[in-house]
């Protein structure tokens, strides 16, 4: 024990003595262990916001698109292309509570952009119209006020809730409430009509990629008829019961619609049915590629430092390697060389790795406190996989490229090592 | 008898060509002489020093080193000998870099049985006049100065014999002369030491020599008037 306690001593002599190479073999254990520990944290972070903006909305919900998606790729309308096949006749089939079971709530949505005006304020911005339902099926609360009625939703009157960021820009001091705010389209029927707020929403950030604070909410005719002038839904949304139903649901929502639609295969579907959990399953495999990619990353942050440290190690075998000829020139059993080589090892390694662990862990800290700060959801994530996985490659290539020479050199005649170029 | 060797043989296979090295040297030296090889560079002389010096080991022949037969030694057996019996002392020096004075003769001392690292490296030291240099930087000092540390090196471990290859070789003639006067008194105190050169001034320091051609002892003399190496002053 004692003699460890020496070895480890004079190996630090050593060690100090050779500052310049040391660190240079510490630094490229710690870009290897710090590299992977971060880029492994960033996957689950991102894996988490994803799924975590995914989750937000409630995993209850079905979603109905007009136009039919097959499985490999997603639904027209993401790039743009109106597909009109929803009608108000599939909407009320769908709330009719004899036909389809299960359902709790329902709301049919259109969207498009807006300028809202209250006062000398205007900020240009994006409307939602839907029905009353909306609170309850995506799971939101009121900041102020309340959400307008099933009844001011269906009738079309002219009231609007407005989204936190919104009603923060219009009015300063939070006197929104009764206010009168006028909306003007951006088409070109270009009418400017007057709204009562009867709501603010609670705030939520991003969800799903968009800013749920920055919209305005109307009720469903309204945006649909007068600001935009269409006659069908862009999408549908459903709350079902239990998430047991859900497939049950999807089911009957499939059959009501072929039946509206007069469509005999489903193969000819114009619409298409999804539920959350689809989409969960879709974006986790999209992030579980993300992590795999970033695992590659990781893996070359790992090749980097690793050849870092051999580089460190092979530039320095000869000069070791007359170190060692010297030394067993001075009375060293091939033991007390591979002990004092392996120490040697040991520490670098310990030292590099506590470093790159250190650091790692600040620096993903870091990147999830900016995320954060950046109103992103991210959750800061350390994976012990990452930390083992980085330290044990990074002590492997440090062992085998330090000790390996050292091990030849202490095999060698002491003559030949002190004479090795 | 502290070394005898009886018909070594040293080889060399390069590309499948043999070179021999030493063609069958048998030679005995005595507790307490003073002994010089001598040659031209590529006779074998220093191949035969590290295989005295246990640097190296003989293609054939046997070695007795205080009567044991070393032949068959393993690494860890020639290991204490080197660390106990003999010191080296190289043309080169062959210090640690950017190691103090102290801990560079202490190195011997770490791989022994021994106790007192600090206060025995010290005296080494004292011993070839550089108690005053200890914590200064092995490559602070001048050329002599490392010289005397590898021999307080090569003594620090109270060996039998010290071996000496062209130590005064790399340095000029006035560090040359202190290297050797410690030399002669380290033999003068009883310690056997074993000199190589090709410079039969240095050889004339030593009681006896030895002169080596194309792999042979080719003479074996006394010397009848040896140099003595004046004192030197105290370098700065």
């Amino acid at each position: 024990m004692f003699d460890w306690i020496k070895n480890i001593k004079s190996v630090l002599k050593n060690l100090l003595s050779r500052k310049g190479r040391s660190f240079l073999t510490i630094l490229g254990i710690v870009i290897g262990v710090a590299g992977v520990i971060i880029i492994i944290s960033l996957g689950a972070g991102a894996q988490a916001l994803v799924l975590g903006q995914i989750t937000k909305l409630g995993t209850n919900m079905i979603g109905v698109l007009p136009g039919k998606s097959n499985e490999k790729g997603p639904p027209a309308a993401v790039f743009g292309i109106q597909v009109k096949t929803l009608s108000l006749r599939d909407l009320e089939t769908i709330q009719d509570k004899n036909k389809i079971g299960n359902i709790e709530a329902v709301a049919p949505f259109v969207r498009g952009s807006i300028t809202v005006t209250a006062g000398k304020e205007s900020v240009d911005t994006n409307f939602t119209a839907t029905y009353g339902s909306y609170p309850n099926v995506q799971n939101v609360k009121m900041e102020k006020g309340v959400f307008f009625s099933e009844e001011e939703g269906r009738s079309g009157a002219n009231v609007i809730v407005l989204g936190y960021d919104i009603a923060e820009r219009l009015f300063p001091n939070g006197s929104e409430l009764g206010k009168i705010v006028k909306l003007k389209s951006s088409g070109e029927n270009k009418v400017s009509i007057p709204f009562r707020v009867v709501g603010v929403q609670e705030k939520l950030g991003t969800v799903a990629f968009q800013n749920q604070d920055d919209q305005v909410f109307i009720p469903f005719i309204v945006g649909q008829r007068q600001i935009l002038g269409i006659d069908y839904i862009q999408f549908i949304r459903i709350k079902v019961n239990n998430s047991n139903n859900i497939n049950t649901a999807i089911a009957d929502i499939e059959n009501i619609l072929r039946d509206n639609h007069n469509i005999k295969s489903a193969d000819n579907d114009d619409f298409s049915v999804k539920n959350l959990a689809d989409a969960i399953k879709i974006l986790t495999n999209i992030t579980d590629a993300l992590r795999l990619f970033l695992g590659l990353m990781a893996g070359i942050s790992l090749i980097v430092g690793g050849i870092g440290i051999m580089n460190i190690m092979l530039v320095t075998v000869s000069e070791r390697t007359r170190e060692i000829g010297l030394r067993k020139a001075l009375g060293a059993t091939p033991k007390q060389i591979r002990n004092q080589f392996l120490i040697e090892a040991i520490v670098l390694t310990g030292i590099g790795g506590i470093v790159g662990i250190i650091s790692g862990i600040i620096v993903s800290f870091l990147i999830a406190f900016g995320a954060r700060y950046a109103g992103y959801d991210w959750s800061f994530v350390i994976s012990p996989v990452s930390i083992a996985l980085g330290i044990f490659v990074s002590t492997l290539t440090g062992i085998v490229f330090g000790l390996f020479p050292a091990l030849k050199a202490a095999r060698l005649n002491p003559i030949d090592a002190l004479r090795y170029e | 008898m502290l070394i005898r060797l009886k018909n070594i043989t040293k080889e060399y296979i390069n590309s499948g060509v043999i070179t021999r090295v030493l063609r069958g040297i048998s030679l005995e030296v005595k507790e307490g002489e003073f002994l010089a090889i001598m040659g031209p560079s590529g006779s074998g002389k220093s191949t035969l020093m590290h295989i005295i010096g246990f640097l190296d080991r003989p293609t054939s022949g046997e070695y007795f080193f205080s009567e044991d037969n070393t032949t068959n030694f393993n690494d860890d057996e020639l290991a204490h000998i080197r660390n106990e019996k003999i010191g080296f002392v190289f043309q080169s020096f062959n210090l640690l870099p950017r190691t103090t004075v102290l801990d560079n003769v202490i190195l011997p001392l770490t791989y022994s049985k021994k106790k007192d690292h600090v206060e025995l490296a010290t005296k080494a030291l004292e011993s070839v006049g550089l108690g005053n240099r200890l914590n200064f930087l092995s490559n602070q000092i001048s050329g002599g100065q490392k010289q005397r540390v590898a021999i307080a090196r090569a003594l620090v471990c109270n060996p039998k014999v010290i071996f000496a290859d062209e130590p005064t070789g790399n340095l000029d003639s006035k560090s040359g002369a202190t290297v050797m006067n410690i030399l002669e008194r380290l033999n003068n105190e009883g310690r056997t030491i074993i000199l190589v050169t090709h410079d039969r001034n240095v050889a004339e320091h030593a009681k006896r020599v030895i002169t080596i051609k194309d792999g042979e002892i080719v003479s074996d003399e006394h010397v009848t008037h040896r140099r003595k190496a004046e004192i030197v002053e105290e370098e700065v």
